[in-house]
């Protein structure tokens, strides 16, 4: 038994007993008749003979332990439990002695342990052959997918194949049809190079043919003019009148000219005809394209002005400043108004533009109105027809409405203004709307009459003043001009003068004011200088406007002395109101002694003058 | 509608005149003139030969009857009748006789376009223009008479001289850009000249009136070209019409093509109307359009009651394929005629049968002839109307 005691795990079965193999024939029996594969044949085989058959047990296990071989199989059992590391079965004993006594606790261990070892083993074994299934199904399954892998290969490898076949025939086929095309094109060309030859050999023979033609015709001409037939004639009873009336004309260079001319007309007048029908049809044209923008710009401005152009801030912002542009441009356009080229262009231009962004806009509005189509009306900027409707039908009632109300309230209006109250009321109503008014009125005329007045008064005394200066001017007059009689006649004769002055006087005035004047005309001589110088001053003064003849002047000069006496006098009296030049008048005004005095300066001398004769006897008050 | 009674006819000589109150009608060597109200024949005139054309004077004063065969011309009066004028070509022979546009000139062509000679009806001066050239529309006057433009063929290359009509004085002489001229025109307003190459080039090139080249305009190249050119009225429009069934307008301020015009063989815009031919007669209900080929000439036409009603769109026109291995092919645009107010043109495309197109004044009806029908087109100007 030694050489079958190295048993392997799977080597139960091979235990080469004869007593153990005969009865390993039931179990071979029991492989034996189920056909399996090795791989599980050997496993049934393994859990067979791991799992100890009931039938067979008590002859199996009897078979190798009988009542005579006991101390053999303890021993036999003994020497593989130790080679397998158990614990020896039998006690231990002092010396060699045959008989060994059986250890029982260490024959009942080692049982125990046996049989753990043996559940582990089957465990294991299951978990092994489990496994074992695993890897069969696995394997079974990739080998499946491997074929069917194989056979997709296979199939695409011919399909391929069959494409590539393909591709080369149609690129045959390809080429056969470039070749058929080259060799329809060749004899296209060729044909029409056999055209073009023959056409020029034709043509050749035909001018060839041609000259032949003339020469005879030219050969007939020459035998046809050549007979002179007198049958070649025109034989008419009488010559007919020209179509037009006229007298036919020699053909000259004049004539000639005459008809380059008209030729040229008739040809400039169609052109120009022809050149303002294409104006005007270039002005309608004109005038249509610019409706047309106008109208675009128009149509585009109050769209670019909404709110909901969101996603084309850019191309609203374009537009805008492009409406602005084509404003301006239309201005400039139609303040030129001419066909030269820029104008053409930027009208042409200006349309392209606004056409492009009208048709974006109603690119737009499209999708808007499908992508409205397709959500329904959830938009709230998207309102319905029948919203609208309804919006401006109330519109319409409220209008009608403020209408009506309007109309009642004006006529209530009228009705209180009307029939309302009686007639004081009324009056007293109809004043007291217009009495701020009428107050004001009574001021401002009161203050015109009183302005009134006083224009009147100071016209009256301007008038007054004006008789009185006539008046005096009259009466200095007639004074000088007694005085210089006086003076006349004193140069001559100094006797009569008195009497004769006042007469004269007298004679010449006839106011009241000379009345009162006391004419002493005595004569004076030459008063020094000093004197003079004094007076000169005045005289110049008072000379200043002297109308007089230098006579006059000269007297007043020489009666500067006489005029001292006056100047005095002048200037002693308390001027009126009236401006310092006028100090004759002023002379004049005063009640005493002094001539008349006009208002101009030369009555003023005399009036001096006279006054200085007057004065005559206050000569020494002079200063 | 009302006929007169048959009257005879020979050489489909009938002309009316230029103010419309008589109506000249050739029955072999006899010139017949009716009123046109009461159709009494007011005067007869016996020619010496059988009268190949015929043709008023601008005045209404005189007419021309040419005898080629004979050479000869003869002018008659209508204040007149006694007054004759014969005018003899003798050897140099006649192919083509007209009037000048003040009415007291005719140019004869002389055979083989020897020269035009022009004869005075009011002087005895005869003018000679040499070479002038043999093409479908060689003369052309302007609408007020004054300048005639002659194209002329020297030395194998294209000339255009442009005379004065009152005294018959060259005013231009130009060399022309064209392989072999066709045809010229003048348009209305007598300053530009038309003209034309032969259908193996499509080139038409514009000239001003004192001889300067305006433009030239070419659609395509190789295929057969201009077939038929007209102005508009307003001299504003020139239309091309070309043999690849295309009209083509050019417009007078840039000479460049401003639109074309196709005649596709099946009608599918919604906004044409076409009108369909139905006879009434049931027993054959076979539609025929408007301009029906001489399939019905068996039958007299004033038994035959037709009317006119829409066809539904999409139509697909009747087309005879024509022969094209021959020269002057019957395929595209013949015929071009714009309507006196400028609003419309109609165009004859392929081989329809109709001989004239001829508007009336006030631009509201065309009248269509073909060899033994007759049709006359009224056209709604609110709505504008489609090709009929």
């Amino acid at each position: 038994t030694s050489s079958s005691g190295i048993l392997a795990m799977g080597d139960w079965m091979t235990v080469t007993d004869p007593v153990i193999l005969s009865e390993s024939k039931n179990l071979s029996q029991y492989t034996s008749e189920t056909k399996m594969s090795p791989s599980s044949l050997y496993s049934h085989q393994v859990l067979c003979s791991s799992i100890p058959l009931s039938k067979n047990v008590h002859s199996f296990f009897s078979a190798f332990c009988t009542e005579e071989n006991i101390e053999q199989s303890i021993s036999y059992l003994d020497q593989e439990l130790t080679t397998f590391g158990f614990p020896s079965l039998y006690e231990e004993s002092e010396g060699k002695e045959e008989k060994r006594e059986l250890n029982i606790v260490a024959v009942l261990n080692c049982m125990n342990e046996l049989l753990v070892l043996q559940r582990k083993n089957l465990l294991a074994q299951e978990n092994v052959e489990t496994q074992n299934l695993k890897l069969g199904s696995d394997m079974d399954h990739l080998q499946s997918c491997y074929a069917k892998l194989k056979e997709q290969l296979e199939t695409s490898r011919r399909e391929m194949i069959g494409l590539q076949e393909r591709d080369r025939q149609l690129q045959c086929k390809n080429r056969n049809l470039h070749q058929l095309l080259k060799n329809e094109k060749d004899e296209v060309q060729k044909l029409q190079n056999i055209i073009a030859s023959r056409a020029t050999q034709y043509n050749h023979d035909m001018k060839r043919k041609e000259r032949e033609y003339n020469k005879l015709k030219e050969r007939l001409h020459q035998l046809v003019m050549n007979k002179k037939d007198k049958k070649i004639a025109m034989d008419i009873l009488n010559y007919v009148g020209r179509a037009d009336g006229k007298r036919g004309s020699w053909r000259t260079g004049k004539t000639e000219a005459r008809n380059e001319d008209e030729m040229y007309k008739i040809l400039l007048n169609d052109y120009e005809y022809r050149q303002k029908q294409i104006l005007m049809e270039n002005a309608e044209l004109k005038k249509v394209l610019q409706q047309m923008k106008k109208e675009m710009i128009s149509l585009l401005s109050p769209q670019k002005q909404k709110p909901r152009e969101r996603a084309d801030d850019s191309t609203g912002a374009q537009g805008i400043s492009d409406v602005e542009d084509d404003a301006g441009e239309l201005n400039r356009e139609s303040i030129w108004d001419l066909s030269c080229e820029t104008v053409r262009e930027q009208l042409t231009n200006s349309i392209r533009k606004q056409w492009r962004i009208l048709k974006s806009h109603v690119e737009k509005l499209d999708n808007q109105v499908s992508k409205v189509h397709l959500e329904g009306f959830h938009d709230e900027d998207v309102i319905s027809r029948q919203d609208h409707e309804q919006e401006t039908e109330k519109l319409e009632l409220e209008i009608q409405q403020c209408k009506e109300m309007i109309k009642t309230q004006q006529q209530l209006l009228q009705q209180q203004l009307a029939t309302a109250c009686d007639d004081d009321t009324t009056s007293l109503l109809r004043d007291c709307y217009l009495l701020e008014e009428k107050e004001r009125l009574k001021e401002e005329w009161s203050l015109f009459k009183e302005q009134k007045k006083n224009f009147e008064r100071e016209r009256r005394s301007f008038t007054e003043a004006a008789i009185r200066l006539g008046l005096e001017r009259k009466a200095f007059e007639e004074e000088r001009a007694s005085w210089l009689k006086q003076q006349f006649l004193n140069m001559t004769t100094f006797d009569h003068q008195n009497s004769e002055n006042v007469k004269l006087f007298s004679a010449f005035s006839g106011s009241s004011d000379r009345d009162n004047l006391t004419v002493h005309s005595r004569p004076r001589q030459k008063k020094p200088h000093s004197v003079s110088n004094g007076s000169q001053v005045c005289t110049s003064k008072l000379t200043k406007s002297l109308p007089a003849s230098p006579s006059t002047s000269d007297f007043c000069q020489t009666r500067s002395c006489v005029s001292e006496h006056s100047l005095s006098n002048v200037l002693n009296i308390t001027p009126e109101e009236t401006k310092p030049h006028q100090v004759g008048r002023e002379c004049l005004n005063q009640t005493w002694s002094l001539a008349s005095r006009p208002g101009s300066q030369e009555g003023g001398c005399s009036g001096c003058s006279l006054a200085c004769t007057n004065s005559h006897v206050d000569k020494d008050d002079l200063p | 509608m009302n006929f007169s009674e048959v009257f005879k006819l020979s050489g489909l000589l009938s002309k009316f005149s230029p103010d419309g109150k008589y109506l000249a009608s050739c029955v072999q060597y006899r010139l017949v003139v009716r009123d046109v109200n009461t159709l009494q024949i007011l005067q007869l005139y016996t020619c010496l030969d059988q009268i190949q054309h015929i043709e008023w004077s601008a005045d209404s004063l005189f007419i021309l009857c040419a005898m080629y065969k004979r050479g000869l011309v003869q002018v008659w009066s209508l204040e007149q009748p006694d007054w004759h004028c014969k005018i003899d070509e003798g050897s140099a022979g006649l192919v083509a006789s007209c009037w000048s546009p003040d009415g007291r000139h005719i140019l004869n062509t002389t055979e083989f376009h020897l020269r035009i000679t022009v004869w005075s009806l009011c002087t005895k001066s005869v003018s000679y223009i040499k070479y002038p050239k043999a093409c479908q529309q060689g003369i052309t006057f302007t609408r007020d008479g004054r300048y005639m433009a002659l194209a002329e063929r020297r030395d194998c290359r294209d000339y255009i001289s442009i005379f004065v009509c009152s005294d018959w004085q060259l005013l231009r002489h130009f060399e022309t850009d064209t392989q072999d001229l066709v045809g010229i025109e003048w348009a209305p307003n007598g300053c530009v000249l038309a003209v034309w190459d032969t259908c193996l080039e499509y080139k038409i090139l514009l000239y001003s009136l004192d001889g300067r080249l305006l433009s030239t305009y070419s659609a395509y190249e190789w295929s057969l070209g201009v077939k038929s050119v007209t102005w508009s009225p307003s001299s504003q429009f020139l239309a091309i019409g070309s043999y690849d069934g295309k009209v083509r307008i050019l417009n007078h301020v840039t000479w460049k093509m401003i639109t074309e015009f196709g005649h596709p063989a099946t009608v599918s815009n919604p906004k044409i109307v076409v009108y369909k031919e139905a006879e009434k007669s049931p027993k054959l209900g076979l539609g025929a359009l408007p301009f029906p080929p001489p399939r019905a000439a068996a039958r007299p036409f004033s038994t035959t009651e037709t009317k006119y009603e829409i066809a539904s769109l999409p139509v697909s026109l009747q087309t005879l394929k024509p022969v094209t291995d021959r020269a002057n092919p019957r395929i595209g645009i013949g015929m071009l005629a714009f309507s006196p107010d400028n609003y419309f043109l109609a165009t004859r495309n392929g081989d329809f049968h109709v001989l004239s197109l001829c508007w009336h004044l006030s631009g509201d009806s065309l009248a269509l002839l073909s060899k033994d029908h007759f049709c006359l087109c009224f056209l709604e100007t609110e709505e504008g109307a489609g090709t009929a």
